[in-house]
């Protein structure tokens, strides 16, 4: 226990935070700790953990990626056109178009930031940009509302009715979720890969003498990142049963301010999938809790906003590391010019 | 020294290159359509460049001092609506130049209030400047929203217009307030105390306090003058749109943050110019008023912003191989 | 173990170049590593030591001409990959590990290079792990992050790593240049075990002294090109500096008697805890006081609360003559107090920007002009009035800091706090980085800064540098002062062995 604080500490006290969170809210409502609460959060949340877990590996590959909402929504709209094209697709075709989309997309980033040696956040402002202007450009900022009904379909993986008649349920973006949380796990736990993406992050120069493939690293981060971009695209339509091309615009900061929470460091060399889950539930059961208290929904940011602020303010969360970070990334630039 | 080196040292590297772009574009543009080169286009240009070049300020020195400010906008907002909401105090349309005053004041002091909290927790707790200023911008959209309950306010004394529409011997007065603000900067960051902290901090923040500099301090004040740009660009917003509103200017946040890099800040920190980086406020605008001309979809222009840094990095990774390939073969 | 007869070589180079756009690194350097030895490559910044181990591991390719053998064999060009495998491990001077991950994954890293990617679980590595650390006979807790080990204790890590891969052949570029010397000594204990084990290692270090006491032979390098191979059997350290420089060094002793001089510093019972305790001490006017002593002895925790970065628990400091309180190193500058920091790349200088820009920087009161804004005409006139002083040779006072050589840095560090113009100037380690022919220069001008009145406080550990250029030496140990020693009544030898006792 001690250990897990010594080599965890952000995660190890996030877990602590949140767990009393739950305690209390469970004890201050009646409605917090039910079966149809738990699965409204799990599926109001699992998009937002596919993309999560897809920034992780880029932030843990010392990157960062400003462009993965905007991709998603592009993934949406050129699958959308793709299902049209070929007359419906399945299921099985809808998550490979959107994988290889997203990977693309993701490819886009990793080329650029590597061909023209120019960091991360520069270049995936610009294709923040690029890929927003184009997608608005090409839809004229319509919606879609013809879609095919497979993708659309709401499919259960779990039902049950409470004696009250109310029925929870988790639907299947909830299934895709944690096979994406798995699946990044295993990548950076598991893998050879996974190890070099800690270390590119961490040390990139040592990483480079030591024989790490740098445009490897670049593909894998990038490509991880996109691909859960164009998968959490996917189940997004899913959930809303529409592609509003302006709708995950904003979504990439929300989204990075969990990540980053949950003890991911800006920067590279640490993060982990654990960490980032807490993050991710830490925002939304803030927000779920502050529901249930019967607070005005227009504080809620407010107070979230608020509460990390005081959560960064009052823990060492990224001690005086952001000097030391910058110096990584610096020798990096300097070596690979 | 040559006139290019003169001109290096006087403006910096990045500036000649950006004025041939700039000078490219209008040229491209003056063949495309006969409206670009009229006094009313360039009119309207300067009317709607000066929000972005004032919010662009505003990220200029937190990237300077190697962080980035991403509340900006909602600083911005808040401070129009501290404005706002002292204006409708004192009787709306019929408010007095009194009134005016005290929300400008107001304003000014929000915005410097909430940038100071962040350069603070920056300083003094160590924590990043992106995760810092990500909690600000959240929780001052949701104050925006509580506020207003996500909706408009609106009706303002009429003298209020002049700051958005009016103009002093034919200049737009919110592109006066913008030069103004840009050679403030200038001075402030080649000439003063703070500005040389500011660079040095940039580049090494431990070596600056090994070296007498008052490092927490120049943190501090520079996200308080970072949030002071915000209320002014907020003012010039409310005058603009004639009203506030949270989400005014929401798609410009990163637009400033790419205007900075296309005029040569080192994302790193420690360099970069005021004057530059105006060029490439330029070069934006005048993309997106040309676009607009020719009967471009306006999303165009966010697309064409993006690609023209991909292509200006492409073209200075080009230039530092060809410069570094000379130097070996002497 | 295998066995290998003594003339059995690791490593064989023969009239190997390598030019870089124009310059000559190297210029048909021989160089001959046995098996099991242990090998010093010893000479000044820039003589062409880091090319050849670059050009050994891979790094670089030679220019045609020359040879290269390891273990025997003949090879071409080589990758870091190929080097590797070969058998050959290099210890970087910044060691090139990560600080994030745990000991167990750092020692492993190379398996997870330079092959298909697969699985990796951490259990699969941490037995082997284990053994090269039995076979190093260090203990560690393999699941500690790195960064949280002392940089000694990372050393030991570097060292596993390179014995993970079975290296045969071991390059350390200055190992030993920030550990303690009880440290360092551990340290040295296991190149000897890695020797007698059959591993060759090439040592590479500042430190003369340990250089003569490590390693059987030392080959010199001076610009690119070979002085000789040198049995260290009956070498001193001024002979091998001057086999290193090519010049005759002067090592007088010049200290000076200035008990009659006005007091500038006085320190009584300043203490701190776990840092130093019970300091007394007294710096006059033009003297220059000698501190040594090993790494962790205390030495710049003092100097950090005669600066005001921390503050004293108990005890008294007076600045001529009046009580100072110090809350910052902005106070420190007020009252005519400057540091010259041992870690010069990252404290002393901020390396990316103009040598003009660091001369200015604690001194800018005094370049502002008209409005209270800064006054480029007066700044590059300060500018001037020290490069000219201090002789700081540049190209243009816009360059960066870090195009300069160490020697001049250091000058620009003096000309920084100089222009403070302090009443007592505290340098520590002020030679770390240095080049053995500019150190002379250095020190000329810390003797002409004492003899115009400034009182110095010289901070090293190297004890000939204090011997030779301060006018007393004090000996501080477990943080409190043991000894003051004349230099003209002892010698460099006995000092050293009474703080290396």
């Amino acid at each position: 226990m001690r250990d897990l604080f010594r080599i965890y500490p952000v995660e190890a006290r996030l877990s602590v935070v949140l767990f009393l969170m739950i305690l209390g809210l469970s004890l201050a409502t009646d409605t917090f700790l039910t079966l149809g609460n738990i699965t409204s959060l799990l599926n109001n949340n699992a998009v937002n953990l596919i993309w999560a877990v897809g920034l992780l590996v880029v932030l843990i590959a010392g990157g960062i990626d400003i462009s993965f909402a905007v991709a998603a929504s592009v993934v949406q709209y050129v699958a959308a056109q793709i299902f049209m094209g070929i007359g419906g697709g399945s299921w099985a075709i809808g998550f490979l178009v959107a994988a290889a989309l997203g990977i693309g997309l993701g490819m886009v980033n990793a080329l650029l930031i590597h061909g023209f040696r120019v960091i991360s956040i520069v270049i995936t402002i610009a294709t923040f940009n690029a890929f927003f202007g184009l997608l608005m450009f090409f839809t004229k900022g319509r919606n879609i509302y013809n879609l095919p009904d497979w993708w659309t379909d709401r499919i259960f993986i779990f039902e049950r009715q409470a004696p009250d008649g109310s029925w929870s349920e988790l639907n299947l973006s909830v299934a895709v979720m944690i096979a994406c949380v798995l699946a990044t796990w295993a990548l950076i736990r598991l893998t050879t890969l996974g190890r070099q993406l800690y270390a590119f992050g961490d040390n990139p120069e040592g990483a480079r003498r030591s024989g790490v493939n740098i445009w490897q690293m670049q593909i894998v981060a990038f490509g991880w990142c996109g691909m859960m971009a164009g998968i959490g695209g996917l189940m997004q339509v899913n959930i809303a049963q529409e592609i509003v091309p302006n709708a995950l615009y904003g979504r990439e900061l929300d989204v990075l301010a969990a990540v980053v929470l949950g003890g991911a460091r800006l920067g590279g060399g640490r993060g982990t999938v654990v960490g980032c889950v807490l993050g991710v539930m830490f925002v939304a059961i803030t927000q779920n809790g502050l529901n249930l208290l019967g607070i005005s929904p227009f504080a809620f940011q407010m107070i979230i906003g608020a509460t990390i602020l005081v959560a960064i303010s009052s823990s060492n969360l990224s001690f005086k590391l952001w000097n030391r970070s910058r110096d990584t990334e610096a020798r990096l630039k300097e070596n690979t010019t | 020294m040559s006139l290019r080196e003169r001109i290096h040292a006087v403006a910096g590297a990045e500036t000649l290159p950006l004025l041939i772009f700039l000078g490219i574009v209008f040229l491209a543009f003056s063949l495309a359509t006969p409206l670009f080169l009229t006094g009313a286009n360039l009119r309207s240009m300067a009317f709607q460049m000066p929000v972005l070049g004032l919010l662009t300020l505003a990220m200029l020195v937190p990237i300077l001092s190697g962080g980035l400010n991403l509340a900006i906008i909602y600083q911005a907002n808040i401070s129009g609506l501290a404005l706002a909401w002292t204006l409708i105090q004192f009787g709306g349309p019929d408010a007095g130049i009194g009134a005016f005053i005290l929300g400008v004041t107001l304003a000014v002091l929000a915005g410097a209030l909430s940038g100071a909290v962040m350069g603070a927790v920056v300083a003094y707790v160590g924590a990043h400047p992106i995760l810092v200023s990500l909690a600000m911008m959240i929780f001052l959209r949701g104050l925006g929203e509580f506020l207003t309950r996500g909706g408009d306010i609106s009706g303002f004394p009429e003298f209020v217009n002049i700051l958005g529409h009016g103009s002093i011997a034919g200049i737009p007065v919110p592109m006066i307030i913008f030069i103004l603000a840009a050679i403030v900067w200038h001075i402030m960051l080649k000439r003063t105390r703070h500005g040389f902290s500011v660079y040095m901090v940039g580049s090494n923040i431990k070596a600056s306090e090994y070296s007498g500099i008052h490092t927490r301090k120049t943190l501090v004040t520079i996200y308080a003058i970072s949030g002071v740009i915000c209320a002014i660009a907020g003012i010039v917003m409310a005058a603009r749109f004639n009203s506030v509103r949270v989400g005014h200017g929401e798609a410009l946040l990163l637009v400033t943050v790419l205007a900075c890099f296309l005029g040569g800040i080192d994302p790193f920190g420690g360099f970069g110019r005021v004057l530059p980086v105006a060029v490439a406020l330029i070069i934006l605008q005048a993309l997106s008023s040309g676009l607009n001309l020719i009967g471009a979809n306006q999303h165009l222009s966010t697309a064409v912003w993006g690609l023209f840094l991909i292509g200006v990095m492409a073209l200075r990774w080009v230039g530092l191989r060809w410069r570094s390939r000379q130097r070996k073969g002497t | 173990m295998t066995t290998v007869s003594d003339t059995a070589h690791a490593l064989r180079l023969r009239s190997v170049s390598k030019t870089f756009g124009g310059v000559k690194a190297l210029q048909s350097v021989d160089f001959e590593v046995r098996a099991g030895e242990v090998h010093c490559l010893a000479g000044e910044n820039g003589c062409g030591k880091s090319t050849l181990i670059k050009i050994v591991t891979g790094v670089y390719t030679p220019d045609a001409g020359g040879e290269i053998e390891l273990f025997g064999e003949r090879v071409g060009t080589t990758s870091p990959t190929k080097a590797r495998a070969l058998g050959i491990a290099v210890i970087w001077q910044d060691l090139a590990l990560f600080p994030h991950m745990t000991v167990a994954e750092n020692i492993a890293f190379d398996e997870m290079v330079g092959v298909a990617p697969r699985l990796a679980f951490g259990g699969r590595y941490k037995g082997r792990v284990r053994k090269v650390l039995d076979r190093l006979n260090v203990s560690l807790d393999l699941d500690t992050r790195l960064g949280d080990l002392p940089i000694a204790q990372r050393q030991v890590v570097a060292i596993a790593r390179a014995l993970m891969g079975d290296a045969r052949l071991v390059f350390m570029d200055e190992p030993t240049a920030s550990l303690t010397q009880s440290e360092t000594d551990a340290l040295l204990k296991v190149v000897r075990t890695l020797s007698a084990q059959g591993v060759a290692v090439v040592f590479v270090s500042h430190r003369l002294a340990e250089v003569i006491d490590i390693s059987e032979r030392v080959t010199v390098l001076r610009d690119g090109k070979l002085v000789g191979v040198y049995p260290t059997d009956g070498m001193t350290q001024y002979r091998l500096g001057e086999l290193m420089t090519g010049a005759q060094l002067e090592n007088v002793v010049r200290a000076q008697d200035r008990s009659t001089a006005l007091p500038v510093l006085e320190v009584k019972a300043l203490s701190r805890h776990d840092e130093f305790k019970d300091i007394d001490l007294i710096i006059r006017q033009g003297e220059v006081l000698g501190l040594t002593g090993l790494i962790g002895a205390g030495r710049s925790e003092l100097a950090h609360a005669l600066i005001g970065m921390n503050a004293p628990d108990k005890g008294e400091i007076r600045l001529g003559g009046s009580p100072i309180r110090l809350r910052s190193i902005r106070d420190a500058i007020a009252r005519g107090v400057a540091y010259v920091s041992e870690d010069r790349l990252s404290l002393g200088l901020i390396q990316p920007q103009s040598i003009a820009d660091n001369t200015v920087i604690s001194v800018l009161d005094r370049i502002l002009g008209a409005f209270g804004l800064i006054s480029p005409a007066r700044q590059s006139r300060l500018v001037r009035h020290w490069i000219e002083e201090l002789a700081v040779k540049i190209g243009k006072p816009d360059d960066a800091v870090s195009t300069l050589s160490g020697g001049n840095q250091q000058r620009v560090v003096l000309a920084k706090w100089l222009a403070t113009e302090p009443r007592l100037l505290i340098l520590d380690s002020p030679t770390v980085g240095v080049d053995v022919g500019a150190r002379a220069g250095i020190f000329r001008i810390v003797r002409r800064l004492a003899d115009e009145g400034l009182a110095i406080l010289l901070i090293s550990d190297e004890v000939s540098e204090v011997m030779f250029n301060a006018d007393r030496v004090l000996h501080m140990a477990d943080g409190k002062i043991v000894g003051e020693y004349d230099p003209h009544a002892t010698s460099v030898q006995d000092l050293e062995a009474l703080i290396y006792a």
